[in-house]
């Protein structure tokens, strides 16, 4: 199955990612980064079709996606 | 599991001064993509103008050069000439480019200086609070135009890649955005071309990224996006405005 790591320190929670996902994968938590951004995580992680949509958007290059062989 | 998207090998892996959302974020990673897609990346230095781009050198592993505010032109088309091997590029806000710089951006242009520029248009002086700059767009309230901005007392925004698609001297121009998946890969091929023009030695070229200000202009990030598209792009349309 593909799937996405977002580098959390990267992160500034600007839901460009949230947003543009076409299979709700990506969402927040009450969780913080060092800088105090709200960061991103992957909640729906089976539902990841590895287009890379969050990734190209994302302007912090917080994201690297991953699929099969 | 195989690495199919990965950050550009030219970022540093470190967190930039950039607000969040700031499209300053996108047009740096995309440069540094379009650059390491051309294999250009050690024969690439980078002159910085002053404003919220200069915070790109922290986390852009080039050579780079600050330069006083709106000089950076000049100063890279007096590193090309001298050292017409490397790949010399500006990062220069519209404040710099457009207003303290105007006549550097202009007489380097004309010149057909072999150098590439990106053009980072916001629609105001970012790093110092929001203030007016030739691009701000009309009825657009900063801290300098408090009841929007009047053309009577103001003047009119100031399109670039329309002014210097006037000249002789450019051999590439082109207008891109970053508010989407389509105009991300749009704007890459655009720096692209760009910099394939100065290896081909043909010339001045610019890419000028329609940005946004979330912090100045009061609005969340995605809210600024919506910005872009509903009146940026009306008064700043995206396209080629010269390819030689
Ligand atoms: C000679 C000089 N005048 C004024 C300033 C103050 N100053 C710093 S950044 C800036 C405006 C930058 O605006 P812009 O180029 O649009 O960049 P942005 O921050 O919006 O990306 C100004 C006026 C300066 N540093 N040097
Ligand atoms: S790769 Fe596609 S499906 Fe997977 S999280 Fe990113 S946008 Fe969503
Ligand atoms: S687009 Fe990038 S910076 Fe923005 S919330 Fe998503 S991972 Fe974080
Ligand atoms: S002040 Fe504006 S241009 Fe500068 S980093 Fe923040 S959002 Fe970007
Ligand atoms: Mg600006």
């Amino acid at each position: 199955m593909p799937k996405i790591e977002i580098e959390s320190e990267f992160c500034k929670g600007c839901l460009f990612c949230v947003e543009a996902c076409p299979k709700d994968v990506i969402g927040t938590t009450s969780a913080v980064n060092d800088k105090g951004y709200q960061y991103a995580v992957p909640v729906h992680q089976e539902n990841c079709i590895g287009c890379s949509i969050c990734a190209i958007i994302c302007p912090d290059a917080a994201i690297e996606v991953y699929k099969e062989d | 599991m195989k690495k199919v998207y990965s950050r550009p090998i030219g970022l540093h892996r470190n967190i930039n001064g950039y607000c969040p959302g700031c499209l300053h974020s996108a047009a740096g990673k995309i440069i540094m993509s379009a650059l390491e897609e051309l294999n250009l990346l050690e024969k690439t230095a980078m002159v910085d103008g002053v404003g919220c781009c200069a915070n790109n050198n922290n986390y852009m592993d080039l050579d780079a050069i600050g330069t006083p505010h709106g000089r950076a032109c000049a100063t890279a088309s007096a590193i090309k000439r001298c050292s017409p091997e490397t790949i010399v590029i500006t990062y220069q806000g519209d404040g710099d480019l457009a207003s303290i710089g105007l006549a550097e951006t202009m007489m380097a242009a004309n010149r057909g200086d072999n150098i590439t520029v990106f053009f980072i248009n916001n629609a105001n002086y970012g790093m110092t609070g929001g203030q007016m700059a030739p691009t701000t767009l009309l009825d657009m309230k900063t801290t300098t135009t408090p009841f929007g901005r009047n053309p009577e007392e103001h003047g009119y925004p100031m399109d670039m890649c329309k002014v210097l698609s006037t000249l002789k001297g450019p051999s590439y121009i082109a207008r891109v955005t970053c508010t989407d998946v389509p105009n991300v890969r749009k704007a890459k091929e655009a720096v692209k071309e760009a910099l394939q023009h100065q290896v081909d030695g043909k010339g001045f070229s610019m890419v000028e990224f329609v940005s946004n200000c979330p912090t100045n202009w009061g609005l969340t990030p995605l809210e600024s996006l919506k910005f872009i598209k509903e009146h940026m792009l009306a008064e700043y349309p995206l396209g080629v405005y010269r390819n030689l």
